[in-house]
């Protein structure tokens, strides 16, 4: 057979001869330049067993379980939440009644930050990029009407992750319902906030400490949650590239998993709990790609590296959400359609859960008729588009294959460049993810990128529709969400009759047993349940934590 | 020799989103102006001492939370009530265009959403500034 580069030499150059090559970025989101054309010499020699193997099986690069979505689809699961516990309720039912298959609930700033919605630092904030939930009491409203044991509720919270699954817990069990028979997620990521989206609250080693509790109790405790959705979302968000998304999260997941067995765990107790969630962003094929690189520098890391022997820890299972910041102000309807390229790279990708973004994002909050259009871009992608036929279609694409192994090579790179920062320490990947935190590697890495990127949207070397090329010159007048005012009183209200009703005697308990625990070291799950039960309120139980642990503030650096 | 012009940019509240912040500092930068970067969770009055102690020409917000209004509103009543009027008061992040004319009657110079090009920003600062120092007799 002809060689490829007798082709590029002849045909190709002779082509490109008389039609130069387009002026613009021939390079994925990574940087990495793909060549004009990928052949069988790009993959050979290509072992099958080895790379790729078949969906649920080892190394789980074609799909995590054996029959994928022939089986079960991806969970449409549509992140939701704002203003007030009823009107996130209400938006809530909506979108299972348009048929999205699982909860997701974003909460307000002051909540992602320890705050009660009446906090001083709180003021202007409340409701407006989530739901305000200061206490128990907003849980059961947020709940109100839905059956915690037949839907399975992904909760995005960080720092205060124990205390908000806490209250969840705490209203499945008035509620009645067996937590053993609960699904759900807690994103819990800290060490990503440190590196990324910046919602910590106490230093690295007390919130690390604080996860791993989630860990400990967790499995035992409420076997069918996931303690943690270890995040590359944020990561990439705040400028990253596809290949640094996916070392530097895997990177987090390693080193969660170092800091459990450090604290005398079993792996196989904690790993089969441990979820993922990416970004998906423009670049189709490295998106592609990226999700399946993934799942296969994981189960090999921790069968090989770490040992672990329940197939279920070798399995990346991943939620993913398109890339809000792919989306323009400009010319708003166009967003529908990147978020649908990106839906499908997700579903080609093999995520298990999905979310996509609706098309005002880049104004406000989605309205109901924009989420429900997301919504419908997976079911119309689930049900009309046929790609769910056959099981990781892309496989054996020249391109996607060695693509696959170029973004599993870059990424192991920084790995390695992580684990290095921790040579020395017996968890190099947790000791280097700290120290590559205190010292500002990964705000280096990821404020270059975001600058780089910005650099060539500026020269116009990478095009965005509608911002730097095919300007319009009227925009069109889009209706979008208003968070109703009144929420700050409304939470004020709720707040001031929860401290006048409550057992003080009942949360003065609670609250000790919590700041006992926190300071002898011992797991603070069961003092977050019983705080939440007594309505302690969000701020008091992260009061006490502050008070214990410090709050950080990291090094200030452009 | 030429007068540097200077500019605080901060993140007011809670929100740490700061990836536009740091873009717009670095480009600010690049551009030969001199650059203070608060860091995050500043309040208003944090900002506004900032501000005057720097001795800036310009402070820039950026908010992606959805409380534009009220921390613009305070930075300014702050600006106003320390005497330090004639700073220039910009910004940029999640801020619906039906806000923006509500924001330029505050005070708000101007604001800069989604898809703006640094460049913009750059010679924003470039033309007004001078106009400022002109006005105070520079």
């Amino acid at each position: 057979m002809r060689k490829k580069h007798d082709w590029m030499r002849e045909t190709y150059k002779k082509s490109t001869e008389r039609m130069p090559e387009r002026p613009v970025a021939h390079r994925t989101l990574s940087n990495i330049a793909p060549d004009p054309l990928y052949t069988p010499e790009d993959v050979e020699p290509f072992d099958y067993e080895k790379k790729l193997s078949y969906p649920g099986e080892y190394p789980y690069t074609r799909g995590v379980y054996g029959s994928m979505y022939r089986s079960k689809l991806w969970t449409m699961r549509m992140f939701a939440g704002f203003g007030t516990a009823e009107q996130t309720n209400e938006r809530f039912k909506k979108l299972l009644a348009a048929g999205q298959t699982g909860l997701s609930v974003a909460f307000d700033l002051p909540t992602l930050m320890g705050y009660d919605s009446d906090h001083p630092l709180s003021k202007g904030e409340v409701g407006k990029c989530g739901v305000a939930v200061s206490s128990l009491a907003d849980m059961e409203v947020l709940f109100d009407g839905i059956n915690l044991e037949e839907v399975t509720t992904s909760m995005t919270i960080n720092s205060p992750a124990n205390a908000i699954w806490g209250m969840y817990l705490a209203l499945a069990k008035k509620k009645g319902y067996d937590w053993k028979k609960l699904g759900g997620t807690i994103q819990n990521d800290i060490l990503k906030e440190f590196i990324a989206q910046k919602e910590f609250i106490f230093p690295p080693e007390p919130s690390v400490k604080l996860v791993i509790d989630t860990f400990e109790w967790g499995p035992k405790n409420v076997p069918r949650w996931n303690f943690i959705s270890v995040s590359g979302y944020h990561i990439r968000e705040a400028g990253a590239t596809a290949v640094q998304e996916l070392a530097f999260t895997l990177a987090d997941g390693f080193a969660y998993v170092e800091a459990a067995l450090e604290r005398g765990l079993d792996i196989d107790y904690f790993a089969p709990r441990i979820s993922f969630f990416f970004d998906v962003h423009n670049d189709f094929f490295e998106e592609i790609a990226k999700f399946r690189a993934a799942r296969r520098i994981w189960a090999t890391e921790m069968k090989e590296r770490y040992g672990a022997k329940n197939l279920r820890s070798w399995m990346l299972r991943t939620h993913a959400q398109t890339a809000g910041v792919s989306l323009t102000a400009q010319q708003p309807l166009n967003n529908i359609v990147r978020v649908a390229i990106q839906a499908l790279a997700a579903v080609l990708g093999g995520t298990n859960s999905l979310h996509t973004d609706a098309y005002d994002e880049a104004l406000a909050l989605p309205t109901e008729e924009s989420a429900k259009i997301a919504l419908r871009t997976q079911q119309i992608i689930a049900y009309e588009s046929g790609v769910t036929h056959t099981i990781d279609p892309l496989a054996g694409s020249y391109y996607v294959e060695w693509l696959t192994d170029k973004i599993e090579e870059e990424a192991r790179k920084y790995i390695e460049a992580i684990r290095k920062l921790g040579e020395g320490t017996p968890y190099p990947t947790y000791y280097g993810t700290i120290r590559g935190i205190e010292n500002g590697y990964f705000q280096r890495e990821i404020g270059d990128a975001s600058y780089r990127f910005q650099q060539e949207v500026e020269s116009g070397e990478r095009i965005i529709v509608g911002v730097n090329a095919f300007k319009d010159e009227k925009e069109p007048e889009v209706p979008i969400l208003l968070v109703d005012p009144e929420v700050e009183r409304v939470q004020a209200e709720r707040l001031a009759r929860i401290r006048r009703e409550r057992d003080e005697q009942r949360v003065k308990e609670a609250l000790e047993g919590l700041r006992r625990a926190a300071v002898t070291g011992q797991n603070t799950m069961p003092h977050f349940v019983e705080a939440a039960l007594a309505y302690a309120t969000l701020g008091e139980m992260m009061d006490v934590l502050r008070a214990v642990y410090g709050v950080y503030e990291e090094p200030v650096m452009v | 020799m030429e007068r540097k012009i200077r500019v605080l940019i901060a993140k007011p509240g809670l929100d740490g989103h700061d990836r536009g912040a740091k873009v717009v500092a670095r480009a600010l930068r690049d551009a030969g102006m001199e650059v203070i970067y608060t860091g995050l969770r500043q309040t208003p009055e944090m900002i506004v001492s900032a501000a005057i102690q720097e001795d800036v020409d310009a402070i820039g917000l950026s908010i992606l939370s959805g409380a534009h209004m009220h921390y613009f509103k305070e930075v300014k009543r702050l600006l106003d009530e320390q005497g330090a009027s004639d700073i220039l008061l910009f910004g940029g992040g999640i801020i619906p265009d039906e806000d923006v004319p509500k924001l330029k009657e505050l005070g708000v110079a101007a604001v800069f959403g989604p898809g703006t090009l640094t460049q913009e920003i750059v010679e924003f600062l470039q033309r007004e500034v001078p106009k400022k120092w002109a006005k105070a007799g520079f």
